[in-house]
């Protein structure tokens, strides 16, 4: 295995994918740091203002109030989401018809666009003509997204749960059938318990699919826009707007592109941070385990 | 290009960036990096430590514009340190 021949060549193959990212990503991005320090007013007025966007943009009560909002929804969703996709992948029946059933009947919210999505969940919490709505008010629970912050929240983190639960029950499944037979014949010869089954072979298994499900969830509902904004646009007030509508109301509503530069930048910084220290972390906990471990 | 509206100090910023890449493949192809653990919990190579000390860099900067009077010179420098700290010790 270690007498290879080092051959770089092979990295020659990246470079078209290279030059397809330079276009759709990193010349965008440059583009966007440029913006970020100038008053461009037109094609041919434009001023230097240096640092002055992003130390506005860093001291804006809504924006660090919708930061903190994103924070906590993307908290929520996690703690909630990745447990419950756990659960629901060990329970999902393991072969024949069934399997393929539950597989197909769990996928369907993950088919559905982030337009369509809200609007169907409007609709459902209507006091007037949505089933949920109509039923929690029959029950004589007082319940409005409109107005109340509390069941705007709550409505928006079931709607998430319910939209993206699949994904992470279908990659833990998916980690869960590649477990081979010999790991739970050892572990029945042991007479393992069922959660020390899921505790010493399923979870270190699962290990893989969870990073890549907790940092595409994360990534996810830390850039939602499309449910949210159809569902309640951002409201009451301001309880349910996030970073990406503060976002796009600054970009596209008022067209201030150098502060919503500056503000892009400092986001994507954070998402660039977060991401890292969940892979370096999550790599880093494998790196640590003996080898026999099994992980 | 006229439409990326590019600055004198952008594109300084981006030639530098692209500097360093440039700088890290030769010293790469020179002597190759050797993974190891300096006083980051983490071992790392070079390329792990330049990323952690530009993003870090990133920060402080951010830091020092958004909550503090000082000089973003003052950032530069502190960031510079920093990279070099983390370079050799990290």
């Amino acid at each position: 295995m270690n007498n290879k021949v080092p051959n770089n060549r092979a990295w020659l193959l990246v470079l078209p994918m290279l030059v397809l990212v330079a276009f759709s990503a990193i010349i965008p991005l440059m583009t966007v740091v440029n913006y970020s320090v100038q008053d461009v007013l037109g094609p041919n007025a434009r001023f230097f203002t240096g640092t002055e966007w992003f130390q506005s943009m860093l001291n804006d009560d809504a924006l660090q109030a919708a930061f903190l909002r994103q924070i906590s929804f993307s908290l929520i969703i996690l703690a909630i989401q990745i447990p419950l996709g756990i659960g629901i992948a060990l329970i999902m029946p393991k072969r024949g018809w069934q399997a393929s059933a539950v597989l197909i009947l769990i996928t369907l919210p993950l088919l559905i666009p982030w337009n369509v999505v809200g609007s169907i969940w409007q609709i459902f919490t209507r006091g007037d003509i949505g089933l949920m709505g109509w039923g929690l008010r029959e029950l004589g629970i007082e319940y409005n997204i409109t107005r109340n912050a509390g069941d705007a929240w709550a409505t928006i983190i079931l709607m998430d749960v319910w939209h993206w639960t699949p994904l992470v029950a279908m990659l833990c499944y998916s980690g869960l059938r590649s477990i081979p037979e010999a790991y739970y014949q050892a572990a029945r010869i042991d007479r393992a318990s069922k959660w020390a089954v899921f505790r010493y072979i399923q979870l270190p298994k699962l290990t893989n699919v969870l990073v890549i499900a907790v940092l595409l969830r994360f990534m996810h509902s830390f850039m939602i826009y499309a449910e949210p904004f159809v569902l309640t646009g951002g409201g009451p007030g301001s309880a349910t707007t996030f970073l990406s509508q503060s976002l796009t109301t600054m970009a596209v509503g008022q067209q201030d592109l150098g502060p919503s530069a500056a503000f892009s930048l400092i986001y994507f910084l954070v998402i660039l941070l977060v991401s890292w220290v969940f892979y370096t972390t999550i790599m880093n906990m494998q790196k640590d385990k003996p080898p026999h471990g099994g992980a | 290009m006229s439409w990326m509206v590019w600055t004198m100090p952008t594109a300084i910023f981006f030639s530098s960036i692209a500097a360093m890449l440039a700088g890290m493949t030769i010293w790469e192809i020179l002597s190759p990096t050797i993974e190891r653990k300096g006083f980051l919990p983490i071992a790392t190579t070079r390329g792990d430590r330049l990323f952690i000390g530009l993003l870090s860099a990133a920060f402080i900067h951010l830091g020092v514009i958004g909550f503090t009077a000082l000089s973003i010179w003052i950032a530069l420098a502190v960031s510079a340190v920093w990279l070099l700290v983390l370079m050799r010790w990290g």
